[in-house]
């Protein structure tokens, strides 16, 4: 399914994604578009090369005298459990792996909340900075006419959508800026669930969403 | 294949650098851990490779002692994980990078960090030689390239992975505007892929 991939993540994105400064909200997003596109897993492999050749040409800094033998005492009794090994595909999930670990299961795990017209939305618990949710939007139902303040990123997971920019299918993402209003439109053929972090509350347009607005967490 | 999209180029030189035969080395290093827990080994990585680790930490903000702590869970972690390191898909250098970055994002921000679905492949996959002399050719290379660029987008490159800075950041501390960051940054890396081909 990877071939069929059209809307990518975008230099920026990926390599603050390898340097490690985004927000919880938008590592997720761009750890589950890299798990369904070989392309921005190979990119993002050549950013985190540009890491370990910068951290290679660092002026050293003196480790403490006893550092090496308190390392060997670390690994000989581990203070705490070692990290989970990352995840493996599984082809029987829609979901991959980094967002399953934020739902704890596929998709029928997800506790969702009607926000009206039939579309549904759960938010995913990552730090403040910036929001995580997944959307559940019914075949050829659109979501409200909204702006941006920040960015928005939205991952297909299931179905497609189109909004005045494009068509978005499953493992497209679309990256939104204050400069895009758009209406999200889903397929006429499926329902739609998508995955979307923001770094700043939507700006909608009609009256009646702004005021539901705090109440949506949207 | 990881990393060929930037580093891939036809017709690839096989002149083998002092730096090449370094970073072979490195490779061969996690290997004896892996098979044998060899501690000189591990002592000869951790000679190179600790005090780099705690100066990207402290450039990163951390102070000396936080710097300390991580440094030795990082290189801790590299032999636990030494059965996890794929010399087709990194080398060991940009392996702890990433296990550094982690490392410092679990500990400065307290924050989770997702991380890809693996590739399947299983455990019985054999690293193959010539890809893994490819890559760590490539990474050299890479090196060599970031080495060449001009101060102003280096500097840039180097404060967007250390500072632990947004470009918003960036822009703040360096009294340039968001825009000229931005164009900066995307000259390097056409310059990086540039020198790639």
């Amino acid at each position: 399914m990877t071939d069929t991939i059209e809307h990518h993540l975008t230099d920026a994105l990926l390599m603050a994604y390898s340097a490690g400064t985004l927000p919880e909200a938008f590592n997720l997003t761009v750890a589950t578009h890299v798990s369904m596109c070989d392309e921005c897993r190979a990119r993002l492999g050549a950013f985190d090369t540009i890491g370990g050749a910068l951290i290679e040409d660092c002026i050293e800094t003196d480790v403490a005298p006893d550092s090496l033998d308190a390392t060997l005492e670390l690994i000989n009794n581990p203070a705490k459990a070692s990290e989970p090994v990352g995840a493996s595909r599984a082809s029987d999930c829609i979901l991959p792996a980094p967002l399953r670990d934020y739902i704890g299961g596929d998709l029928s795990a997800v506790k969702w909340k009607p926000v009206g017209m039939g579309v549904k939305q759960a938010i995913l618990p990552t730090s403040k900075e910036a929001t995580a949710r997944l959307l559940f939007i019914p075949a050829g139902a659109a979501v409200p006419d909204h702006g941006h303040r920040g960015t928005e990123l939205t991952l297909v997971l299931q179905g497609a959508f189109a909004d005045e920019t494009d068509r978005f299918a499953r493992g497209d993402i679309e990256v939104a800026d204050e400069d895009l209003n758009h209406t999200p439109v889903a397929d006429i053929g499926a329902d739609c669930i998508c995955l979307a972090a923001t770094d700043a509350p939507l700006r909608f347009k009609g009256l009646l969403p702004r005021l539901m607005q705090p109440f949506l967490k949207i | 294949m990881a990393n060929r999209v930037l580093l891939n180029r036809p017709g690839q030189k096989t002149v083998t650098t002092t730096k090449d035969e370094e970073n072979q080395t490195w490779v061969q290093y996690v290997a004896l851990i892996r098979d044998n827990g060899d501690r000189e080994a591990f002592a000869k990585l951790f000679h190179h490779f600790a005090p780099r680790v705690k100066a990207f930490l402290m450039r990163s903000g951390a102070d000396a002692s936080l710097a300390e702590e991580c440094t030795q869970e990082v290189m801790a972690a590299l032999w636990q994980k030494a059965h996890m390191f794929d010399p087709t898909r990194a080398s060991v250098a940009t392996w702890i990078f990433t296990i550094a970055r982690n490392r410092k994002i679990d500990a400065f921000r307290k924050q989770r960090r997702p991380e890809p679905e693996d590739l399947t492949w299983g455990p019985e996959h054999e690293p193959d030689q010539a890809d893994a002399l490819a890559l760590q050719q490539e990474t050299d290379q890479l090196g060599h390239a970031i080495a060449q660029l001009p101060d102003t987008q280096r500097e840039l490159i180097e404060q967007a992975y250390f500072g632990d800075l947004s470009h918003r950041e960036i822009a703040e501390q360096t009294g340039l505007p968001l825009g000229t960051i931005k164009s900066r940054i995307r000259l390097a890396l056409d310059r990086l892929r540039h020198s790639m081909k």
